[in-house]
């Protein structure tokens, strides 16, 4: 009886976090233009909507933009890091390795008000640049921790061979190394990239009007009034998360083969 | 190689190091330094200040004060007629958060004494605000005199120094922030609580099931996880809103509308959600981690379900159910967009405030203070999460 | 191959910064959203880029001069030309937040209403502070803000727009004070007292609004049984949506928004551009059709038609029991009143 309620509550509990998403999604093909059941008919007017406005599109290039360069920035950064930290031991390693991953403990509204004023008076502040910047901040302790773990896998033994064979460290690094973690730098990446695509509190603070993303038009549209474009525009975040998740899981499984 | 491994693995650091010094570090550094320094009167009242050096405090300054005020405030207007716009206003609000009322004066003065006058500059400036008059006016300049003082920290805590430089707590219409505070903590607490709750059972059942049904469980964890938190939210808004789902349904059973949102129920609620994978995920890892024959074995020895639960499996995964609690608790802590879209005026907590003195009232010292607060309350958490798992994100790995 | 596309990435991300400031920031007009702002982006935003081939970008705000303040003092502004309220204006001209305006280069003041005339800012438009419910949930509607104020009568809900500025003098009128006397009153430590008194009478029963397409939304969802408004945005919701949301025009508070350019703008010149545009009488005269907001430029008024005339706050009918709010009270009390209210509602 005992494992007959377990699996009851953890039924529960799985549908209470799948509900409320799998909930919205059907509303945003609706019809009509109320927010609950029974849908009067099926359309995509809410789609159109949201390809046709002034606003939508240009958040979701931002959104792509943005967080691509700031997954670019935080792999570059990352990767030679996470290579260095696997070498690194003792104090060094803890310092460095405290560093590196600040950016996910400290409340993002600290580093969404304190980059506003440090941004500011250098011109940063409503641009492109500034957003990739705070972006590729808080996703790079995702690349450095995943790439860190596959370097765990990795036998140190081969780079000394490289080496014996005449290689110089950097093409030993390129030749011998990078292929074995590529999965994990690949899902690092996407860590990064979801972590922009996530990120909402810095972009309220630093982004202009120019930089919207998508997640801060969704912010701005629920403030207002909840449209099924909202709904819709979260629609199409959702099915991101879900290739992206996909994505990271068919790397995960190379890594692990 | 030719280099020391070690220093070269120091240099592959470098980079990144230095990226995170720069973007991250430095920025976080100089808003926190706000909390403890006061430069925004001296840079603007540089003279009057050192006027106010011998003053008693009893009554309004000597004559001297006043001229310096004069002289610093026309200075610091020419210079802002042709340079950064900005200090006056700056020390007009640091003025203001000690008395209420001083932000329109000093801006107001530096304007009408700008213009030459006749007679003691005393008359002048008093006939332009009556606060000149007022010997807590000069206390309050002679007080942000800086470089460095507690003021913004004491206010954060609700408390401040009087003239004669004792702590006093605030007035009880005044007090703000411990009630903030306690709210922050207490709401952090129960998210905590319930993702605990309700985390185990869905965290046992994913660890200990086989095949298809594990994966399905486990989707069911990271799939929420991996969506953005404004769509969590969005989600909530449009199920609870009056006119949303669930009330659309209870309406059908004829109950209803109730109201569901604008509330902490609304906000905790969506609290949980968003963070519910962040305990599941260091539970199953607990959970897959455990030798299932101990349990059994000390059930085979006669001991009580409640018994070996308490004795045998909660000892073991102590240290992932702690890395769970920790890992919410410290999100849960500096939770700003859900509270702003899902909770009424009295479930805002900490970061709210933090955002609000910095962007709505130019008050960054408090802003800071407030921020220094949030980061204690997270720094002691890490540290006791660096001591029992190591630092590791079990949604990463 | 690998190391080539990293040293590209590398050198394209460390120019970014440099691109980004040489490429200078499209001119950036902020006003109060929801369905005001689609209205000002038919009538001003849209044919002001095709007729001028300017660039300009949309930012909202929901007010505070402590927003306003912030921009310019953290060095982080990018907004150029912004809509204010009436004591917005004053305040920050006084503190030096706004940039002088060149009425020349916008048609002369004699081009417009005599109150729209300051030496940092241009009257926008002149609007109501109202309350509204929905007739379809609330057919004997309340009349006055003693009704408002009274849940016993009239049970639900009430919108309140967050801040000091309105909600005191709401207070004041609801407890029976004359509007001649609200604002001699609130000068009074006694009169403060007695309006959060008022306020602490319904404080579980009132919702806070800061942005003004809350409260037809709210309405509209039936989360409030009754709420403070822009007149405008109610109108528009029953023209646009098919509501049926009445407005109580008894002792409505009057006042009059304006556009100021924020200090050290780098786009002045093309900022001057836009209020010219939006100045001109033809312009203008096609807002109140979308949203009964009365407009400032001389000459808009007789364009537009009597039932759009009825409609807007300076009809007879609707400004006979106004209380018109007074700049120079909120000049004096904004600040001390503002943080005696939060306080007040943090608690």
């Amino acid at each position: 009886m005992g494992r007959g309620v377990l699996w009851a509550a953890g039924l529960l509990v799985a549908a209470f976090l799948l509900a409320p998403i799998l909930a919205i999604l059907p509303l945003s093909f609706s019809a009509g233009s109320f927010l609950f059941y029974p849908l009067p008919g099926l359309s995509l007017r809410w789609y159109r909507d949201f390809f046709g406005s002034d606003f939508w599109l240009p958040a979701l290039w931002n959104s792509l933009l943005i967080g691509g360069a700031a997954a670019g920035l935080a792999t570059l950064l990352g990767v030679p890091a996470a290579f260095g930290l696997w070498r690194l031991r003792g104090a060094a390693r803890a310092v460095v390795l405290g560093v590196v991953l600040a950016p996910m403990v400290v409340p993002v509204i600290v580093v969404a008000v304190a980059l506003l004023l440090a941004f500011g008076p250098i011109g940063l502040v409503a641009t492109h640049a500034g957003m990739i910047v705070a972006h590729a901040a808080l996703g790079v302790p995702f690349v450095v921790v995943t790439v860190l773990a596959s370097l765990e896998g990795f036998d140190a033994v081969q780079l000394r061979a490289a080496a014996a064979c005449g290689a110089g460290p950097v093409r030993a690094f390129f030749r011998v190394c990078l292929p074995q973690i590529f999965p994990g730098v690949a899902a690092g990446a996407v860590f990064a990239f979801a972590t922009s695509l996530d990120e909402v509190v810095v972009a309220l603070f630093i982004a202009g009007p120019a930089q919207r993303t998508l997640p801060r038009q969704m912010f701005a549209g629920l403030n207002d009034s909840i449209s099924l474009t909202t709904a819709a525009a979260a629609a199409m975040l959702v099915a991101f998360s879900v290739v992206l998740l996909l994505v990271v899981g068919w790397l995960q499984g190379r890594a692990r083969r | 190689m030719s280099r020391s491994p070690r220093l070269s693995a120091a240099l592959l650091t470098a980079p990144l190091l230095a990226f995170l010094l720069l973007s991250f570090v430095a920025p976080i550094g100089a808003f926190l330094w706000r909390a403890v320094s006061d430069a925004e009167v001296a840079a603007v009242l540089p003279r009057t200040i050192v006027a106010l050096a011998g003053w008693d405090g009893a009554a309004a300054p000597h004559d001297a004060a006043f001229a310096a005020l004069v002289a610093d405030l026309r200075e610091a207007r020419a210079r802002e007629a042709t340079g950064p716009a900005g200090g006056i206003a700056r020390a007009a609000s640091r003025l203001n958060a000690d008395r209420p009322g001083l932000r329109g004066v000093l801006p107001m003065t530096a304007r009408r004494v700008a213009a030459p006058f006749d007679g003691p500059a005393r008359d002048a400036v008093i006939a332009i605000s009556a606060a000149w008059a007022d010997p807590e006016t000069w206390g309050a300049i002679r007080r942000a005199g800086g470089p460095l003082s507690s003021f913004h920290v004491l206010a954060a805590l609700d408390l401040r120094r009087d003239a004669s430089g004792s702590l006093r707590a605030l007035p009880d219409d005044q007090r703000v922030f411990g009630a903030v505070l306690v709210r922050s903590l207490w709401i952090a607490l129960l998210v905590t609580g319930v993702c605990l709750a309700l985390g185990w059972p869905l965290a046992w059942l994913a660890a200990t099931a086989r095949g298809w049904a594990a994966t399905l469980l486990l989707g069911a964890v990271l799939l929420p996880f991996w969506i953005s938190l404004v769509v969590r939210t969005a989600a909530w808004m449009v199920l609870l809103q009056r006119e949303g789902v669930v009330n659309a349904a209870l309406g059908a059973f004829g109950i209803g509308p109730l109201p569901l949102m604008m509330n902490r129920f609304a906000v905790v609620l969506a609290m949980v959600h968003i963070l519910l994978p962040f305990m599941v995920l260091p539970l199953v890892a607990a959970f897959r981690g455990l030798d299932p024959r101990l349990p059994r074995a000390a059930a085979s020895l006669g001991a009580s379900p409640w018994r070996v639960f308490r004795r045998v499996t909660l000892p073991l995964c102590l240290p992932g159910i702690a890395a769970g609690c920790i890992l919410v608790f410290i999100q849960a802590l500096g939770f700003y967009v859900t509270p702003a879209l899902l909770g009424g005026p009295g479930d805002q907590m900490l970061a709210w405030f933090v955002g609000f003195y910095a962007t709505r009232s130019v008050n960054w010292g408090l802003a800071a203070a407030l921020s220094l607060l949030l980061l204690v309350a997270v720094g002691v958490c890490v540290a006791l999460y660096g001591r029992l798992a190591g630092f590791r994100r079990p949604g990463a790995a | 191959m690998f190391r080539r596309t990293m040293l590209k990435g590398t050198l394209a991300t460390a120019a970014l910064p440099l691109a980004a400031r040489a490429q200078g920031r499209d001119l950036t007009v902020v006003s109060w959203g929801g369905a005001y702002q689609d209205a000002q982006r038919e009538v001003f935003f849209r044919p002001f880029q095709q007729a001028t081939r300017i660039r300009m970008l949309e930012e909202t705000w929901d007010g505070g001069i402590g927003v306003l303040r912030s921009r310019i003092a953290s060095g982080a502004n990018t907004w150029d030309v912004v809509q204010v309220e009436s004591e917005e204006l004053l305040i920050g001209a006084e503190e030096g937040l706004f940039e002088p305006i060149d009425w020349a280069a916008i048609g002369g003041r004699d081009a417009y209403i005599p109150e729209a005339f300051n030496e940092h800012g241009v009257g926008a438009i002149l609007y109501s502070f109202i309350f509204a419910y929905d007739r379809a949930r609330l057919a004997q509607g309340p009349e006055s803000w003693a009704d408002f104020f009274d849940t016993a009568k009239f049970p639900g809900k009430r919108g309140m727009r967050r801040g000091p500025k309105t909600t005191l003098e709401m207070a004041l009128l609801a407890d029976g004070v004359p509007p001649m006397r609200v604002y001699p009153m609130l000068a009074t430590p006694a009169g403060v007292d007695r309006a959060f008194r008022k306020l602490d009478s319904i404080k579980a029963e009132l919702a806070w609004w800061e942005r003004g397409a809350q409260p037809a939304q709210w309405l509209a969802a039936g989360e409030v049984a009754m709420t403070v408004a822009y007149n405008g945005r109610i109108a528009a919701a029953n023209a646009t949506d098919g509501r049926n949301f009445a407005i109580v025009w008894t002792n409505n508070l009057f006042t009059l928004d304006s556009w100021v350019i924020m200090k050290g703008s780098p786009n002045r010149a093309r900022a001057l551009d836009f209020l010219k545009f939006v100045g001109q009488p033809e312009i203008q005269a096609a807002l109140p059709p979308r949203i009964p907001y009365g407009v400032t430029a001389k000459g808009a008024n007789d364009r537009l038609a009597p039932a759009v005339l009825a409609q807007l706050p300076t009809a007879p009918a609707n400004i006979e029991s106004a209380l018109q709010i007074s700049d120079r009270f909120w000049i004096d009390n904004l600040d001390s009143l503002t943080q005696r209210f939060n306080t007040w509602v943090a608690r």
